[in-house]
This record gives structure tokens, sequence and C-alpha cells, in this order.
């Protein structure tokens, strides 16, 4: 990725987009995740065991889940262009949280992420860089919005980190082979890399259809747009590869035909689900991965519900 | 004395609360919001990064500033809102102290809202300074 002389613009562009397709909550609002809450805090508010979660527990329901390979969490893609340019730290450091409503057992979170504000560059006591601000809106299954949360990170080149930045990437493995990007796809692959789901939609019959082309099959219009997906679907079929063994992916390869929600379908590789756990007709979700530094793709997780 | 919800005026204190921080609880709670950045729990990891040890995380943080007016305020308040600053990290072998205060109070809607100001403090100056707004309802009695 070249270094632009301000690493804060691909940012500032991205200012009130959101910086992931939304969350849905694996496991509904439940009891135990509440317990372990309150032992790990202390709280002993009976009111956390009579069927209400605690309010400070809003951005719980829709953390990330663990994943024994760092390399594959996924980072925000916005704050790529601020690693290339050596600002690699990354420090919270205000949150403000707005609960409009407490949350009942049994309701599941679904979390929408937008950037808000970037800043210019400051001088902070941990270095210099970039405050970003994002907005977080929780909503219940039925639209209604819970609460809200603003996060505001430091994203900053520390004093010795930058003369101690990170080994070299010349002894990584192989990369993934790059996707052929033209002038029919190249919507899908940038709203990829900025977190979105998009599928192209025929204006004239408004019928959806992926792999991306030229012309509508069903109208023959070469007249399209691209809507977002809401990244759900369930599974059509599937294929486990074994072989041959191709770097960089790791074997057995569940690779996934789903059914998404709009109509349309999408192959993409599961993410965290082996083979024993693949069944026809289970829920999926969208979940976009940063799989090398800068370079992102689909991949299909469990859904609520799966 | 510190009082109640419904008895507090401006000014008044809440009681102090320390906070011992240890590894278990560092990981312990890091893991309970499912936040698993390696910063929270991977020793080597973050002297890397040239910090001295491992760190609470925000979130936890800002649960301990709810527990903290919520034990104050009693079971029928509802936390409103939070307004939370991060200072110094608070890591193992630190005492976090939390103290509080009173800052408005109004009353409407059959309900009293406060705003109280928490401040976490360790040995190394201020860990969190936080606005918690809670309501309690001016009819029932906790």
């Amino acid at each position: 990725m070249a270094n632009s002389a301000d690493p804060a613009a691909p940012a500032r562009a991205a200012i009130g987009h959101t910086v992931w397709p939304a969350r849905v909550a694996r496991e509904p609002v439940n009891q135990p995740m509440i317990n372990a809450w309150c032992d790990a805090i202390g709280e002993t508010n009976p009111r956390y065991r009579a069927g209400f979660a605690p309010a400070a527990m809003l951005p719980v329901w829709t953390m990330r889940k663990f994943t024994p390979d760092p390399a594959r969490v996924e980072g925000m893609a916005i704050l790529q262009p601020f690693d290339a340019a050596g600002y690699v730290g990354v420090a919270a450091t205000n949150l403000e949280q707005e609960y409009l409503r407490e949350l009942r057992l049994g309701e599941r979170v679904t979390e929408e992420a937008t950037l808000e504000a970037v800043s210019d560059e400051k001088k902070t006591a941990l270095g210099s860089g970039f405050f970003l601000t994002i907005l977080h809106e929780f909503r219940v299954d039925s639209g209604e919005v819970v609460g809200r949360m603003r996060f505001r990170i430091l994203k900053f080149r520390a004093r010795e980190m930058a003369a101690t930045a990170r080994p070299a990437v010349a002894a990584a493995p192989p990369g993934r082979l790059r996707p052929p990007v033209n002038r029919d796809n190249a919507f899908f692959w940038e709203g990829i890399a900025a977190g979105r789901l998009l599928v192209q939609r025929c204006t004239g019959c408004g019928t959806l259809r992926h792999p991306p082309g030229p012309m509508c099959p069903q109208c023959q219009s070469l007249e399209w747009d691209t809507v977002q997906s809401s990244g759900r679907g369930t599974l059509y079929s599937f294929v486990v590869a074994h072989h041959p063994p191709i770097p960089p992916f790791e074997y057995p390869l569940p690779i996934l035909l789903v059914d998404m929600e709009e109509g349309w379908r999408l192959v993409a590789n599961a993410f965290q689900i082996e083979r024993p756990a693949l069944e026809i007709g289970m829920p999926l979700a969208v979940e976009i991965v940063e799989v090398e530094p800068g370079f992102r793709l689909p991949f299909f997780v469990r859904a609520a519900g799966g | 004395m510190t009082g109640t919800p419904l008895t507090a005026t401006a000014g008044a204190r809440l009681p102090p609360l320390p906070v011992p921080v240890t590894p278990s609880l560092i990981v312990a709670s890091a893991i309970a919001t499912s936040d698993f950045e390696r910063v929270h729990h991977d020793h080597a990891w973050v002297q890397s990064l040239g910090m001295p040890d491992i760190y609470l995380t925000i979130h936890v943080t800002n649960g301990f500033v709810a527990r903290y007016v919520g034990d104050w305020a009693g079971p029928a308040a509802r936390l409103r809102a939070v307004r939370l600053k991060l200072g110094t990290p608070a890591f193992p072998g630190d005492t976090l102290t939390f103290s509080g205060e009173v800052l408005r109070v109004t009353d409407g809607d059959g309900e009293r809202r406060l705003e109280i100001d928490v401040r976490g403090r360790t040995a190394n100056g201020e860990h969190v300074g936080a606005v918690v707004e809670v309501s309690v309802p001016v009819g029932a009695q906790p």
C-alpha cells in the first residue's frame, strides 16, 4: 500500500460509513455470560440474577469470538493506511455509552458501527497519532435501538515502537492469490475492502446476480447498480477440498455455496466451522476477514441461531 | 454521610472502593467481556510492545465504574449513560481505588436523575475519570 502524505485521508473519506458489516450476537443475552461478568467485576446486584443484563455489558454481546490464530482476526480496513505509515499502535481513550433500556435474557443484539470523526495528528503521551471516533448502535431483533456507544481510539506511532517496527514479512509464507479485478467485479472487491458485501442488481428488472457480469441473464439489460447484502444466508451445498494442498490454505478446506437471504448465491470458505458441523440448510453469515495486511476476503461463519 | 440516591444532594460523596488488580482479574474479566486482545492476557506480547505488563480492558474499567455507582445507588437504580476517559493503565499489583461525588440532581417524570463524577486512581495516577447518569424511581424505596 502506497503511503500518501496524509495517512488519515482514506479514513476521512470513510466518515459516515460503517467500519464493518453489522454484527449479530452469536448468543442471545444469557445468564452464563452475565454470571461471568458479575464474577469478574464483583457485581452483586440481584437484578442481574432476575432476567436483566448489566447495562455496561452492552458491547459484550457482539464482541468477536476467540480465534487461535491472531493473524486471522479482522481489523478495521480504515486502520490499514495508518499501519502502513507506521502508526501501528492502538489505544482506547474514551468511551461513551447511552442505555435506552435494559436488555433481557433471550434478546439478540445486533451492532452497527459507523466512523464518525477523524482528528488531525496530535502529540500525546503515547506518541504522535490520530483519534478516530466510532459510533456503535445496538438493536434487538425488532429493530428497536437499545443503546449506543461512542468509542474513541488513538492510532499512534509509539516513540520506542517506531524504531523496533515489526519484523519484516520477508519470511512470510506465500500469500493468497489476489482475485482478478475487472470493470464488472471491481465494486465487489472494493466493497469487501471497505468491509461491505455488495451484490449486483439489474436496474431493468431488479434481479440480483452473482458472480458479477455485464448483462442481466433475465432481461438482457446492461444497466445495473449494487445493493448491500445483509450477509445472511443458508448453506445450499459444500465441498471439502483435501488434495492437492496449495499454500497458504489450510486443509481440509470447506468451500461453501450459500443461498443468501436476498435471493442470490455466494461461494466462500468457512471460517471456524469444521466439516462435521456443516449441515445443508444451516444459517450462516458473512464475515469479512483480513487474511493478510491490507487484503480482505469474505468468509462464512455460523449465524445467529446456528 | 454519603446518603442514598433519594437523599443525596450535589457534593455528596460515595464511599471509596479499592479494587486489587491481579493478573487473574485482568484475564478473567477480559475473557468475560470476550476481549481477546493480547495486551490483556499475553505478558510476553505486551512487553514486546514496550509496556511493563498486561492491563485492564476499557470495558472492564467501565464495568467497575458501573458497579461502583450501582452498589451505592441500589438495585432500583438504572444506569442511563456514562462518559469515560482513560488515563494511566491499571497493571497487576495496582490497587485501583474508586471515589465518587454527586454532581447534579434533577427530578422529573416520577424519577430522580443523578450525575455522578467517578474517579479511579492507582499509585501511578488517574486510571479513569467518568461521569455516570443514573435514575431512581421517586416513589419506590430501594
